[in-house]
């Protein structure tokens, strides 16, 4: 759609604007100030350079924590991108109470604040009172998320698949009831397999939606932060200290504002970077699909 | 036909055992759920929803939560229905760089800001107030109102807003009476996630409030932490957080399915 062209549009975002440079510019401008300089106290400040910056990047635990970051969101998005698209496709075409009904139970894990998410998963996977602990407790396995990494990532896993699948079904089933009828009757005529129609026309019709749901999937498990958080603290020892966790850590727990500020930098980049390939290889895997 | 179904209800009985299990302990005292694992309780007490609604310091932390959210919603929409119409309809200089740049802050993490935003806060007093909170979640939200609306806004064709000029609309009347109803549904989807966002956010709500806007979310965990582990209260507030959200899904589902498709990359 060619588009009018007219500067008058800057009075239109200007509200936007200065919402959002009030509470993202002079913050972050804060970060940078940080950054370069070792803060003693009110007043006592000395410029350092690029000093934090070279002490954080050669940091082994934030190393850990990267490497534990990038496991962390590639698992989310390997479980959660298929499972939320099966199920959508196990959705009731259909308008009605029933296909109301299974949109809203859905969506409740997302409606529901992160601590909280965090205290349901304390309380379903304790082995005494929890459902979940006591359960896999009488099968003979002795299972606690505060003694082990391991069990303490798996109740992460379990956490986060159920806390946000949602959201990729909710999306893939909107890209899914955009599909005109029309489609499917021709495909029907065709004699096309169930596969078939979800390859060549559910698939390509749901890549939009798609794309949205990976980039939110991607960013949201990047920055996860209060439900590791109430659920194992980061613990046990350092297992499931991830890049927030480990940056709140520096900032607010040891008050370290410099390195903190660098720190602070390098993950907001290294989400820009992400962000931007994946937006760039979804647009080109979109081009190549439609010539 | 029926093994799709099967495989729905499986997932749906699985979703729902969690939030179970929390509404199970929030109606049973605390001895009771220490003593024994029961599925469905037999000894029902409405103890620990009458101690939240009967003290201030619990329910008041509801109050100041629904305050920010509806708050950052109306901010949120206000502001960025404008905006969203600027960005689909006219090309101006650094348009696209500005609508980058208000992506990128929906991927700034949160923890970044903690400390900047407390001082600035504090540097406008502004600590401990509603607003503040509703402002400081305006960082994420506004970016994804904006972005959803332009999606929504782009559906409509330009050829509506060229003939209500020609036929002699004024803009703030083609505006609010005839662009306004067209973009509804996207109005609805971009409200729901304002609230959304917002409702489930802690980390801000909780930085930039002490006592008089302190969020439910807040208010949970430092009960916790204080007053041992009264593990039923815990369980009824919580389930209490999930209510607001449950209604407002309620109200926007036929939205949401047709909303998300319309919405661009």
């Amino acid at each position: 759609m060619k588009k009018w062209q007219d500067n008058k549009g800057w009075l239109f975002i200007l509200p936007v604007f200065i919402i959002v440079a009030f509470s993202a510019i002079i913050p972050l401008m804060t970060v940078v100030n940080y950054s370069i300089q070792d803060i003693f106290g009110p007043g006592q400040r000395i410029f350092v350079g690029t000093e934090w910056f070279k002490e954080t990047l050669t940091d082994p635990r934030l190393h850990e924590a990267l490497w534990r970051q990038l496991l962390f969101s590639g698992l989310v998005l390997l479980i959660e991108m298929p499972l939320g698209i099966a199920i959508a496709l196990t959705m009731p075409t259909k308008k009605g109470l029933g296909s109301s009904v299974c949109l809203v139970l859905i969506a409740l894990p997302l409606l529901i604040p992160w601590n909280v998410i965090g205290t349901i998963w304390i309380i379903f996977t304790r082995p005494d009172i929890g459902l979940m602990g006591a359960f896999i407790n009488n099968m003979g396995i002795t299972f606690d998320h505060t003694a082990s990494g391991l069990h303490a990532w798996i109740t992460l896993m379990l956490m986060e698949v159920w806390h946000w699948t949602p959201l990729v079904i909710l999306l893939a089933y909107a890209g899914l009831r955009s599909i005109p009828e029309a489609y499917y009757q021709a495909a029907r005529i065709d004699g096309a397999s169930a596969w078939a129609i979800f390859k060549y026309i559910q698939l390509p019709k749901m890549r939009g939606v798609l794309t949205i749901a990976l980039l939110l999937r991607f960013m949201d498990s990047f920055l996860i932060y209060a439900e590791p958080f109430v659920l194992t603290g980061g613990g046990p020892g350092n297992a499931t200290t991830f890049l927030s966790i480990y940056l709140v850590k520096i900032a607010v727990g040891q008050f370290d504002l410099g390195p903190a500020g660098a720190f602070s930098l390098i993950y907001f980049l290294i989400v820009l970077l992400f962000c931007y390939l994946f937006y760039q290889v979804l647009l080109n895997v979109g081009k190549g699909e439609s010539s | 036909m029926k093994k799709r179904y099967i495989i729905l209800t499986a997932y749906l009985v699985l979703i729902m055992l969690p939030i179970y299990w929390m509404l199970n302990m929030s109606l049973r005292t605390n001895a009771d759920i220490m003593a024994r694992l029961v599925f469905i309780p037999t000894e029902i007490t409405f103890d620990n929803y009458i101690t939240i609604f009967t003290d201030s310091a619990w329910y008041s932390g509801y109050i100041n939560s629904i305050i920010y959210v509806v708050l950052n919603t109306i901010i949120c929409l206000v502001t960025a229905l404008p905006a969203a119409y600027a960005f689909s309809r006219y090309s101006f200089i650094g348009d696209k760089h500005v609508f980058f740049w208000l992506l990128t802050n929906r991927m700034a993490p949160a923890a970044v800001f903690l400390l900047p935003f407390f001082q600035l806060y504090s540097t406008f007093n502004l600590i401990d107030t509603h607003i503040a909170v509703a402002l400081a979640h305006c960082l994420f939200n506004l970016p994804l109102t904006v972005w959803i609306l332009e999606g929504f806004i782009s559906g409509v064709p330009r050829e509506i807003d060229e003939t209500a000029f020609i036929d002699g609309y004024k803009f703030p009347r083609f505006f609010f009476f005839v662009f306004i109803p067209l973009i509804r549904s996207g109005i609805g989807v971009a409200a729901f996630f304002c609230f959304m966002f917002s409702w489930v956010e802690l980390l801000f709500a909780r930085t930039l409030t002490t006592t008089a806007a302190k969020p439910i979310a807040a208010t949970m965990t430092r009960t916790v932490s204080s007053s041992g582990l009264d593990w039923g209260l815990l369980a009824a507030a919580g389930f209490l957080t999930i209510v607001p959200g449950a209604l407002v899904i309620w109200f926007v589902r036929n939205y949401l399915a047709k909303g998300f498709a319309l919405g661009r990359v």
